[in-house]
């Protein structure tokens, strides 16, 4: 994609992420640990553990978060391939460049040092480094196993049990519906232009054009937002959201919810 | 019959084009009424004051002999009986599906109309069962084809059981099989005494779903009459745009003249 077309190419990321939204939507129907237990367990067992990590200071007692979070994951149907490729490899290159100077400007036991002496490896440099890597990496493969194990509807009706306003769920929820209703619109949009465009355009006109479906999209998408509030409207909503919930906690639930909670104890336990 | 809903000289504008000239109508209890235009002759405008989401800018509707105004929808007692009897199915459906999964959609009437839980549980596993969607409860609108959508949008004013149904446009963009299924249920509630207002500019649809056709031509009604009566006027249908000149020729001489694409009868 050339650079003067970062607005496409942005459409077409997005396109793409909502691709794979669908697919973990699929992930979200499979068998397995996670999946059978309730929504709003997954959601507090799995806080529970990445509040842990953040609070645990022993490298080793991350790592056996780090363990438990591939068993949980090799348990839940989710391939560690697909877990490797989104969440490890990104992480660790981006936690990896803010780790970095820590090896060497961390004051310490010196175990090598580069540049004639002039930049020092550190053993709790590294130690450091490894520790921040670390967490990064389990926190955030807690996280993407409870998007990846929970459709984004359960998320949003176990945020309902946490004191959150049904106002803001609504918003978050009608958000996440229109924006991919949007994408689809802007994807539709830009096929649509260059399917009447021979040719490259030059720089200058690329960027008229693009400016002038921003500003379309734009009047689509408050045009739709009228619409939607004169539905919403028509079936009664007077200003105060009414939810309903379905969850129903089992015996199940209750010694999974024990166990992500007991197991977060003991690791900010023994990581102190 | 009572009188249910009476238009006098209705005028609504978007941001100064007028949308209604001066459009005086009656509907009475029970009736099936075909609204006929043209694309921008004014149904959906129509369909939306009738659902009094927007009110006139010049003259007046009623509904039960109440004059339908801001005030009067804002209070309680009389909006929440409004909203419970008078329902809407737009003529997109992305607009009317904006909850995360299909119960969420076909729940959100009854939950703003404050119904008990176990009612709402039953009316919309009714609802669901009554449109074929069962097996769709827990998908997001996102994922369902366009024929999916329409049933949804239907079931979700189809749960409130509503004495008024104003459907804008309902076989719209589906394949043969759905629109026949649509016809079929706006059959059935024709016989179960609803009032049932249909926008639309298909006129092969209009004997199966009204007894009683208005055609509108630029914000006014431009004539009322029975299906046969309407249908059999080709001069105010070509006049209203629903019709078309078709040119052909007769060996070296061409011509047109209005005609109709309907297929009303079948038999099989």
């Amino acid at each position: 994609m050339k650079r003067g077309n970062f607005i496409e190419s942005s459409v077409a990321g997005f396109v793409r992420a909502l691709g794979r939204v669908l697919m973990s939507e699929e992930i979200a129907n499979r068998r397995g640990l996670l999946q059978a237990l309730d929504p709003r367990v997954r959601l507090m067992g799995l806080f529970a553990l990445v509040l842990a990590v953040v609070l645990a200071h022993r490298l080793t007692v991350v790592l056996t978060l780090f363990l438990a979070a591939v068993m949980l994951a090799l348990c839940s149907s989710v391939s560690i391939l697909l877990l490797a490729k989104r969440v490890w490899l990104v992480v660790l290159v981006f936690t990896g460049m803010i780790a970095l100077p820590a090896i060497f400007l961390t004051p310490g036991t010196r175990v090598a040092a580069f540049a004639g002496g002039a930049l020092p490896i550190t053993a709790q440099g590294l130690s450091a480094a490894a520790l921040l890597i670390a967490r990064v990496e389990t926190a955030v493969t807690f996280t993407t196993l409870l998007v990846l194990c929970t459709s984004w509807t359960h998320v949003l009706k176990a945020l309902r049990w946490f004191c959150i306003p049904p106002e803001a769920i609504t918003m978050l929820a009608m958000t996440h519906r229109y924006a991919f209703l949007l994408i689809d619109t802007a994807s539709q949009m830009f096929e649509s232009r260059r399917s009447r465009t021979v040719g490259h355009l030059p720089r200058a006109a690329l960027r008229r054009m693009t400016a002038r479906t921003a500003g379309v999209l734009l009047s689509k998408s408050i045009a739709l937002s009228d619409e939607v509030y004169l539905a919403m409207q028509s079936r009664g909503f007077r200003g105060e959201v009414h939810i309903l919930s379905e969850f129903h906690m089992k015996a199940w639930d209750y010694v999974g919810l024990l166990a992500f909670l007991g197991a977060g104890g003991i690791a900010v336990w023994a990581g102190r | 019959m009572a009188l249910l809903f009476d238009l006098q000289d209705v005028g609504f504008e978007y941001d100064g084009i007028p949308a209604l000239r001066g459009l005086s109508l009656q509907v009475t209890e029970g009736e099936s009424l075909a609204l006929l235009g043209a694309n921008g002759s004014g149904k959906s405008t129509l369909l939306r004051i009738l659902n009094a989401l927007c009110f006139p800018s010049r003259g007046s509707v009623s509904f039960g002999g109440q004059r339908l105004a801001p005030e009067l929808l804002h209070q309680n007692g009389f909006g929440l009986a409004f909203r419970r009897k008078v329902a809407l199915v737009f003529q997109n459906p992305d607009v009317q599906l904006f909850n995360p999964t299909v119960f969420d959609e076909v729940a959100f009437g009854p939950l703003q109309l404050q119904w008990s839980k176990e009612q709402i549980l039953s009316r919309v596993t009714t609802a669901l069962e009554l449109m074929k969607i069962e097996h769709l409860r827990d998908r997001p609108p996102y994922r369902l084809s366009s024929g999916e959508k329409k049933r949804v949008a239907l079931a979700s004013v189809v749960v409130l059981d509503p004495e008024v149904l104003l459907l804008d446009e309902p076989t719209s963009a589906l394949d043969p099989r759905s629109q026949s299924q649509i016809i079929d249920l706006i059959q059935e509630w024709r016989g179960a005494a609803k009032t049932v207002i249909t926008a639309t500019h298909q006129l092969e649809i209009v004997e199966d779903i009204a007894g009683r056709i208005a055609v509108l031509e630029e914000g006014v009604v431009a004539a009322t009459g029975t299906p046969a009566e309407i249908l059999s006027n080709q001069e105010l249908l070509l006049r209203a745009n629903l019709v078309h000149a078709h040119r052909h020729s007769h060996g070296s001489y061409e011509h047109s003249h209005p005609h109709i694409h309907s297929h009303s009868k079948h038999e099989h």
